[in-house]
């Protein structure tokens, strides 16, 4: 007892009993969780298990049902963030929350509760960002700003706040590894001079290098503690689902067919005033082939897919050739109407409309399928019937096919994203990050299902930012750097170093590796 | 102390449905402070405002005729507030559709034949329809705001109109009234109920209202326009084409807007005036809203708004109020609406001012 007492007495956050349910959903069942001062603490779990929820709930953005939250040893109750906020709380979302059209340094004077001179403010945010090393530059609008400066603006804005408390949700799932390892640095200082890092992630091997403690949830449930460096990569996984962990399987053979999707010398110009342009682009998908496109964010991926989706038209319409036949110029309902489906960047808000159920949502990309159209009428019956089979088939965590889009947990959604694409039976399937923010397990399962597309004779398109997800499932793969895009070669033959090389631009105009002979 | 908003966290839908009622009661509230204040006993006049004008078969009459306008006006503009297309020149489009419809009917002077009123109620949707394709293209063709090219083309048809009624279409029996002549009885709505004017307008503006919820809960073109309106970057995703929705939503609410003009003309009017409406085309903004951008919110919100036109002309007549009771009315409601709306998204924190930024030690 004593000893609960004096550890309850130096925790900076004591959390017991909290407990959370959504109509249908108990997000968490009775959780209790301590954090010490300069601690770095991860919370894993699969999606859905109520990771997201709790740490809303410590930032005020959700109440608890029941439960204490104690703070520096004292009872408190936070009502809202700007109240978390005064108590030394921060918080970088999963889904961010900057405005585009502003720069660097009013979107911080946004977010922080004290009105202070712009000057004054763009000093200190000068200082802060020398101090911990994340260059910023506050005149930048944030639209012109990439993923990982995206979210150094965010934790720059909790930082000017002086917390004690961080609060991470999936920070690097949008991070290149090298942005990642920066991160992790300025975690490390923090923790050094005392603050405290509440972690997500569904990164385990992260986790085993950065965090000394780790409370696994399962179905809302603390169903583990551990110190995740005496642990591995899978001991963690299986504590987080309960079960062996499943390897995908590739296919045996490369039965690779005939081209399916055809991309000839695209060149356009970005519809962002920042954007990055496409110059020369050339590739081509064969059936029954998974192609991988690897390179650092912000590097003419957004206008690839848009061009290869249809959401932005080409020049000419011998770009694009899907089976041989022109379609640059056609837009994404003709596309789709060929066969070609598409898995895009954004989830909230471009994949799925929030406030919609997953009925509607299920239909927003998958009408010209599956019956669920017909003289200009939605077929409820149907709609419905086709979410539920997404729901099933890729283990979606929702109550059911009318739960909002916006009410999943960020990995189920991504899931519900891919199980729609997928079950619409696609012969050309365009993905673009397809296991962005999904847990381990069903991250399994994803691959899986990809590489099961392929082996059924689809073309399977894959850009995404991590490298060992290419390597474990695609067959071919080129690198895009500033909207040029290397010649592709075998996975098989490709070493990381070279795939290293390729990202950093290191190609000629052929596209292929250029060795450089230094002295 | 600075008030300042904060997001709530959640904002359940049975307030979103509740907050129309809130904002009745709250101008209720108001009207009785303000003839309170008038030196007015607020029951009698609350009476006379909003009980009095229904308490008989043709006061209900009246009721509806006056609700026909706005209801068909209300869901043209819900189906395009739906998708962010702010057509505030409904006014116009109403106009454009009276002064059709209406030539329609001088054109066909002496002429006894059914078809008369067809052509007619053509004439006028295609007029509301043209006033409402000019801003759709402006803002397809050159990203001008229709909220602007909309309302000032609301002042180009009514000038049109008084033009039309003082010059070449006046009437040359009418002692230089700057009216037309009264149309024919073949060119006036069929009246469903005796000794009033409600007329056959008001089954219409019924299954209009019916179409407006089947398009929206249940067509392709309702789902696309909802996409549009909340997720921008969804609809391009899933190969919606914003240029051809906002095409359809201008068109389709001037349309509407231009048969309730002709309506107006060939019913309630019976012949073309400088001034044919009372502000059905910006009142029915109002409706919309009020109505939550739904068809069945728009019809029950079109009877409301309907009834304080009614009321402010039994004040003015009984109580000796001036008519513009009506607009304070209209007004206080759509404030009230707005300001509950805010309210159950935001709530209202007073803090301190004072710096309270500060560095991280050790820096
Ligand atoms: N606003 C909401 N309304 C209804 N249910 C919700 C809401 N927010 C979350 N949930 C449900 O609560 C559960 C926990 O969600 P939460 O977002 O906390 O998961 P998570 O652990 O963060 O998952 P992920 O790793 O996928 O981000 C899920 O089943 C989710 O569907
Ligand atoms: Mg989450």
């Amino acid at each position: 007892m004593a000893a609960v007492a004096s550890d309850d007495a130096t925790a900076r956050l004591a959390l017991t009993d909290i407990c959370k349910t959504f109509p249908g959903v108990v997000a968490n069942d009775r959780v209790s969780l301590t954090l010490r001062p300069g601690e770095i603490h991860a919370l894993l779990g699969e999606n859905g298990a109520g990771k997201s929820t709790l740490v809303k709930i410590v930032y005020g953005v959700l109440r608890a049902d029941s439960g204490e939250m104690r703070w520096n040893g004292q009872i408190v109750q936070v009502g809202s963030p700007a109240q978390a906020r005064r108590l030394g709380i921060g918080m970088v979302f999963q889904h961010f929350s900057l405005f585009d059209s502003l720069t660097v340094a009013e979107n911080i004077a946004l977010g922080i509760d004290e009105k202070v001179p712009m000057r004054d403010l763009t000093e200190r945010i000068g200082e802060v960002s020398a101090h911990y090393g994340l260059a910023l530059d506050p005149g930048r609008h944030v639209h012109t700003l990439s993923v990982g400066e995206r979210q150094r603006v965010e934790i720059v804005r909790c930082l000017l706040q002086n917390p004690s408390l961080l609060i991470m949700d999936e920070p690097t799932s949008v991070l290149t590894p090298q942005e990642a390892d920066r991160l992790f640095e300025t975690l490390r200082q923090l923790a050094a001079e005392g603050v405290t890092v509440l972690y997500i992630s569904h990164k385990l091997e992260e986790i085993r290098a950065l965090c000394e403690a780790a409370t696994v949830l399962r179905g809302g449930r603390v169903v583990a503690t551990c110190d995740p460096r005496t642990e591995t990569a899978r001991s963690l996984a299986q504590m987080m689902i309960g079960a062996e962990l499943a390897t995908p399987e590739r296919g045996g053979a490369d039965a690779a067919g005939n081209d399916r999707l055809t991309v000839r010398n695209l060149s356009l110009e970005s519809e962002h005033p920042f954007g990055t342009p496409i110059r020369n682009v050339s590739l081509s998908v064969r059936a029954g082939e998974i192609l991988g496109i690897a390179g650092v964010a912000g590097n003419g991926q957004p206008e690839l897919l848009a061009a290869l989706s249809g959401e932005t038209l080409c020049e000419d319409a011998d770009a694009i050739l899907l089976d041989g036949r022109p379609v640059g110029r056609l837009g994404p309902r003709a596309r789709r109407a060929r066969g070609v489906c598409v898995v895009p960047e954004e989830r909230m808000g471009q994949g799925t409309v929030p406030e919609m159920t997953l009925s509607e949502n299920g239909f927003l990309s998958a009408y010209l399928r599956s019956g669920m159209l017909r003289q200009g009428l939605l077929q409820v019956r149907a709609m419905s019937r086709f979410a539920s089979d997404i729901i099933q088939a890729y283990s979606v965590m929702a109550p059911g096919p009318a739960a909002a889009a916006g009410s999943l947990s960020g990995g189920n959604l991504q899931k519900f994203i891919i199980g729609r694409e997928i079950l619409q039976n696609p012969e050309i399937l365009i993905a673009a990050h397809p296991t962005w923010g999904v847990d381990a397990g069903a991250a399994a399962a994803i691959q899986q299902a990809l590489l099961d597309l392929a082996k059924a004779g689809a073309a399977v398109l894959v850009v995404s930012q991590d490298l060992d997800e290419l390597f474990a499932i695609s067959d071919r793969l080129a690198v895009i750097c500033e909207g040029r895009l290397s010649a592709s070669r075998l996975t098989r033959d490709t070493t990381v170093e070279q795939a290293g090389l390729l990202m950093g631009g290191m190609f000629d105009e052929a596209g292929e590796i250029v060795e450089t002979h230094a002295a | 102390m600075l008030p300042r908003l904060e997001p709530r966290s959640g904002v359940s839908a049975a307030m979103m449905l509740l907050t129309p009622a809130i904002a009745v009661g709250l101008t209720l509230i108001a009207g009785v402070i303000m003839f309170a204040a008038l030196g007015f006993d607020p029951g009698r006049a609350l009476y006379t405002f909003f009980v009095k004008p229904v308490s008989t078969l043709y006061g209900v009459s009246e009721l509806l005729v006056k609700a026909t306008p706005l209801a068909v006006i209300g869901i043209g503009l819900a189906l395009g507030f739906r998708a962010n297309v702010w057509n505030i020149g409904a006014e116009g489009q109403f106009t454009l559709g009276a002064i059709c419809g209406g030539g329609v009917a001088l054109a066909f002077h002496g002429v006894e034949s059914w078809l008369v009123l067809p052509a007619m109620a053509v004439a006028g949707i295609l007029g509301g329809l043209a006033w409402g394709a000019i801003p759709a293209f402006l803002r397809v063709r050159f990203n001008a705001n229709e909220i602007l090219t909309s309302l000032m083309l609301t002042y180009v048809a009514t000038l049109l109109l008084s033009y039309l009624v003082h010059g070449p279409w006046r009437d040359p029996e009418g002692l230089n009234f700057p009216e037309s002549r009264m149309f024919e009885d073949s060119a006036l709505l069929p009246v469903i109920l005796d000794e009033t004017r409600l007329s056959i307008a008001a089954p219409i503006a019924l299954l209009i209202v019916l179409a407006g919820w089947v398009v929206l809960s249940r067509a392709f073109l309702g789902f696309q326009i909802k996409v549009v309106g909340q997720s921008p970057a969804a609809a391009s995703y899933a190969g919606f084409s914003e240029k051809r929705l906002i095409w359809t939503v201008l068109c389709v609410s001037g349309a509407l807007a231009g048969l309730a003009g002709m309506f107006e003309v060939s019913g309630p009017i019976g012949q073309l005036h400088p001034v044919v409406s009372p502000g059905y085309g910006f009142t029915a903004i109002i409706v919309a809203f009020l109505g939550r951008l739904h068809p069945v919110g728009v019809l029950f919100a079109a009877l409301l708004i309907a009834l304080s036109y009614l009321g402010g002309e039994l004040a003015q007549i009984e109580l000796k109020l001036p008519l513009a009771l009506t607009g304070v009315f209209q007004g206080m409601l759509l404030f009230f609406l707005l300001g509950t709306d805010v309210l159950i998204r935001y709530r209202i924190r007073f803090r301190r001012r004072g710096a309270r930024i500060a560095l991280p030690q050790g820096g």
